[in-house]
């Protein structure tokens, strides 16, 4: 008898409340982070692991993302299917864009730059706040800015040709 | 006590841009400079009363529900058409009319010029009321 709620296949797609509910392990790691401040060893070490998370899933890929096993182990099997597929693109990306912030912030932790950290790591939250509870992924907001960007001559073109 | 208090602030900041995407996202806006856009350029045919315009990435959730919901409304009425551009493939389109994300639906009328703009999921009833204004077969 087939399976009532068969996980998602097809090339590159995924459920997207997998990336969702990483977000919210995110959202709870970094606010831990925050309150134990920078200094503290034991907000170091929740630091590397959510880096370590979002290095995984930026570049190994969202099947090798820590809190995307999580749901797809314990979490996916007590739920039905999801309504519709998600491209994996968009949440790699938004990955890639939270390892930015996570290094910023080790960066401002490990040479004592208070105000890097607290940039850093309350941007990441927001980030990660915004795709938890609005499933809004600022990642993929930055997506075709970053195509733009990426198309402009690298040097000398000012973003002068706004409509 | 610091970290408490940029914690709360990121929540503040996240509840703020969340709630005001949600009021405004898919909403038609007028657009008063009538830019325009013809056949050639755009690589595809004017609809005779008139055409949406939606620029969607390979990548974007929001893009598929705006195509079906544009999909139904063009099989519905006569006269318009719906152009799906991957917004990647037409930069060009996306620097002149300053597309900033996807989806966003340029709604044109029977002679091409752009009279609204709907940025984020579209809703239908902001979809059809728009399309109203500028269809005047569908107006009559």
């Amino acid at each position: 008898m087939p399976h009532p709620n068969p996980a998602p296949t097809g090339p590159g797609l995924i459920d997207p409340r997998g990336p969702r509910f990483g977000a919210a392990i995110t959202s709870v790691l970094l606010t831990v982070v925050l309150i134990l401040g920078p200094g503290s060893v034991p907000g170091l070490i929740l630091l590397l692991v959510q880096t370590l998370a979002f290095a995984s899933g930026s570049l190994l890929g969202l099947q090798a993302q820590p809190w995307g096993l999580i749901y797809r182990r314990l979490v996916r099997p007590r739920l039905g299917a999801p309504a519709e597929l998600e491209a994996s693109e968009p949440p790699q990306f938004a990955q890639s864009v939270g390892l930015v912030f996570a290094v910023a912030g080790l960066a401002g932790w490990v040479f004592n730059l208070a105000l890097l950290f607290w940039l850093s790591i309350g941007f990441a939250l927001v980030a990660a706040l915004l795709n938890t509870l609005f499933d809004f992924c600022l990642g993929c907001e930055l997506y075709l800015l970053g195509k733009r960007l990426a198309a402009k001559p690298a040097i000398g073109q000012a973003d002068g040709a706004q409509s | 006590m610091t970290g408490v208090w940029i914690a709360l602030a990121a929540l503040a900041l996240a509840l703020a841009f969340g709630g005001y995407r949600r009021l405004t996202d898919g909403r038609a806006r007028k657009v008063r400079t009538a830019p325009a856009l013809d056949a050639a350029r755009l690589g595809a045919p004017l609809g005779s009363q008139a055409t949406f315009v939606q620029f969607s990435a390979t990548v974007c959730a929001p893009c598929r529900a705006t195509h079906h919901v544009l999909s139904q409304v063009v099989a519905d009425t006569d006269g318009v058409r719906h152009v799906d551009i991957n917004a990647e493939t037409r930069l060009d389109l996306v620097e002149e009319f300053g597309i900033t994300r996807t989806p966003t639906v340029l709604l044109l009328d029977a002679d091409g010029v752009i009279r609204n703009r709907i940025v984020g999921a579209a809703r239908t009833s902001d979809v059809l009321n728009a399309l109203q204004q500028v269809d005047r077969a569908v107006a009559a």
